[in-house]
């Protein structure tokens, strides 16, 4: 029991550190910087949307295309990883398995592609 | 070092996906619409993989790991779920062309949609049911609101895609419980684990993969998307959520409550008598008030489901056998009776309500004689295939002692007997307001007149599709 909640301290550290980092970095802003909150400041910037606001908006239908998009192909290379660590023992049939994985996901990139998914204008 | 597992008894699947691979590929890089000719090849593909499957299925095959089997009991089932796809694709064909809504993407779903399909009758672990069920899913919501444009259509979609996650969810839920407390998903192993007691654990998931399967087959209480899904989706998408997909969630249930949950015949089969008597109750007196035929048809849908779940509910071989001829001639009776929904057009405009009927039988004495045919068969007006279906069906409850099975069953279809003649009434007894079109296309009349025929002359052959569900349950008993 020990040994196994042992193994689980690193992760344990990792949150420790994560929730530290987050409040020192907020908690530290707020004490020392000097507030001066005025209209531009609080807004959104850089990607557009007011943070507080009625969810039920019209917005551009490509954000949520590329978002997607990204996802899709984001979760591609979170699988990759997993299989170039353990490819020694899956063996060939690990092998082939994520090479037709990769096939099909070739085949959807081909067919957005086409389709002018990509394309901003 | 892992060797490669046998492929050969997934030969169908693989061909299917494949096909559906190459088929988007040449849609995408062809310049000019190529819908047309993806459509026919897709119905090609369909039949040829119907060939495949008996073929690719000698005795009981388990590959991938124990993931997918291959027996007698998946070959009959698919070769359903392959006809009834290629089917409706036919019928497709027309509905696109006419409604100017030729988009490749269509045939190419329907293809994911039917390897999904065949991947659930085919699993044999619960991880592989979940990913053959979501892949089905996936598919089918898209299609659901594949007429974007139509108000309906896409609240036919949110509303399938909404409630089919919960479902999802629950599926989910359902089996990581079991597995908690069994400690496999594979169905073999399972089958072994209970003969000594089962935890609670396992029960309370089981009833909750009961939920799941009983909400993708629309069984009551899981019914309540069922009327307003078919009717938003296109006619065409309603003849496929009627048929295919009920045929495989179908068998999918049969095959986990007989197979891994075999020793739990006496938890699950309370669960599954009442399900079944309320879809009956339900299928019967919902489909009373309709006026719109498609949602009618949702009603006579639930209906047929509560029947086919005497089968299961009864769960042995006998039963078992009486459910696939149940499916196969649900089959038959459905795709007949959307066939003819779909060719009702009044100036290019499809109809959908059952005054529109009105006098069918003197503007077109052909389709009303096999409107007919398919509502006295779906009643179950005895030398027609439905009655041999609910036979078969209520003898195997009569066997086994659920006389209240087999009574309300009885029962319940006097009374959907009510709305099915309704229906042959307005054909033949009301005068027309406003005829419907002619000629709405060769191709609908091949399937009507095809199914029309089929049913009528069931009574004569029925022993060839007896003896191949018998073989069918046998296999899934001796395994």
């Amino acid at each position: 029991m020990d040994t196994m909640l042992l193994e689980y301290l690193p992760i344990l550290l990792f949150l420790g550190i994560a929730v530290a980092f987050a409040a020192i970095a907020v908690g530290a802003s707020w004490l020392v910087a000097r507030q001066k909150p005025d209209v531009a400041k609080d807004s959104a910037y850089e990607c557009g949307f007011d943070a507080f606001d009625d969810a039920r908006s019209k917005f551009e239908v490509r954000f949520y295309l590329v978002a997607i998009l990204f996802i899709i192909f984001d979760l591609e290379v979170a699988f990759l990883f997993p299989w170039a660590v353990s490819l020694g023992k899956i063996g060939l049939f690990g092998f082939w398995s994520m090479i037709g994985f990769l096939g099909v996901l070739t085949v959807g990139f081909i067919y957005e592609w086409k389709k002018g998914a990509l394309e901003w204008e | 070092m892992q060797e490669l597992p046998n492929f050969a008894p997934a030969l169908p699947e693989i061909f299917i996906a494949f096909s559906a691979i190459a088929l988007l590929l040449l849609g995408v890089f062809r310049k000019e619409d190529a819908t047309q000719g993806i459509t026919v090849l897709a119905i090609v593909a369909m039949l040829f993989a119907g060939l495949l499957v008996p073929a690719a299925a000698g005795g009981r095959v388990v590959t991938f790991g124990g993931m997918f089997v291959v027996d007698g009991f998946s070959a009959f089932t698919k070769v359903l779920v392959l006809l009834a796809s290629a089917f409706t694709m036919a019928m497709s064909a027309n509905w696109l062309h006419r409604e100017k809504l030729e988009r490749f993407e269509y045939p190419v779903l329907m293809l994911l949609a039917t390897l999904g399909m065949m991947l659930m009758i085919s699993a044999n672990n619960l991880m592989a049911l979940y990913l053959g069920l979501e892949l089905q899913s996936l598919a089918l919501y898209v299609l659901a609101a594949y007429q974007r444009d139509s108000g309906r259509a896409t609240e036919a979609g949110l509303k399938y895609f909404v409630l089919g996650s919960l479902a999802s969810g629950m599926l989910l839920y359902g089996s990581s419980l079991i597995y908690g407390f069994a400690g496999t998903t594979g169905f073999d192993a399972l089958g072994h684990s209970f003969a000594q007691g089962v935890p609670v654990g396992v029960t309370v998931g089981m009833v909750f993969v009961i939920a799941a399967l009983a909400f993708k087959i629309s069984a009551v209480p899981f019914h309540m998307w069922t009327p307003d899904v078919y009717e938003g989706a296109p006619t065409p998408v309603t003849a496929f959520f009627a048929v295919a997909p009920k045929i495989a969630a179908f068998s999918l249930l049969v095959r986990v409550m007989v197979g891994p949950f075999g020793d739990l015949t006496h938890q699950w089969s309370q669960v599954v008598i009442f399900i079944s008597l309320a879809s009956m109750a339900l299928g019967a007196f919902g489909a009373i008030a309709q006026n719109n035929i498609k949602r009618l048809m949702a009603y006579s849908s639930i209906g047929h489901v509560g029947y086919a779940l005497i089968g299961l509910a009864v769960g042995d071989q006998v039963g078992i056998r009486g459910v696939l001829i149940y499916l196969a001639i649900y089959l038959f009776m459905n795709v007949g009776t959307f066939a003819v929904i779909l060719a009702m057009r009044q100036k290019g405009r499809l109809m959908e309500g059952i005054d529109d009927l009105a006098g069918l039988s003197k503007t077109h004495p052909m389709s009303a004689a096999a409107m007919a045919i398919f509502m006295f068969s779906m009643a179950g007006i005895p030398p027609l295939a439905g009655f041999w279906g609910k036979l078969y069906v209520f003898m195997a409850a009569i066997e086994k002692g659920f006389i209240t099975l087999a009574v309300v069953g009885v029962l319940t279809s006097v009374v959907s007997a009510y709305y099915y003649l309704r229906i042959i009434k307005v054909m033949y007894f009301d005068e027309p307001v406003e005829a419907l079109d002619h000629g709405t296309g060769k191709g609908l009349s091949f399937i009507v007149a095809f199914n029309a025929i089929l049913i009528v002359v069931f009574t004569f052959l029925p022993s060839s599709l007896v003896s191949s569900a018998s073989t069918a349950a046998a296999a899934l008993f001796g395994g």
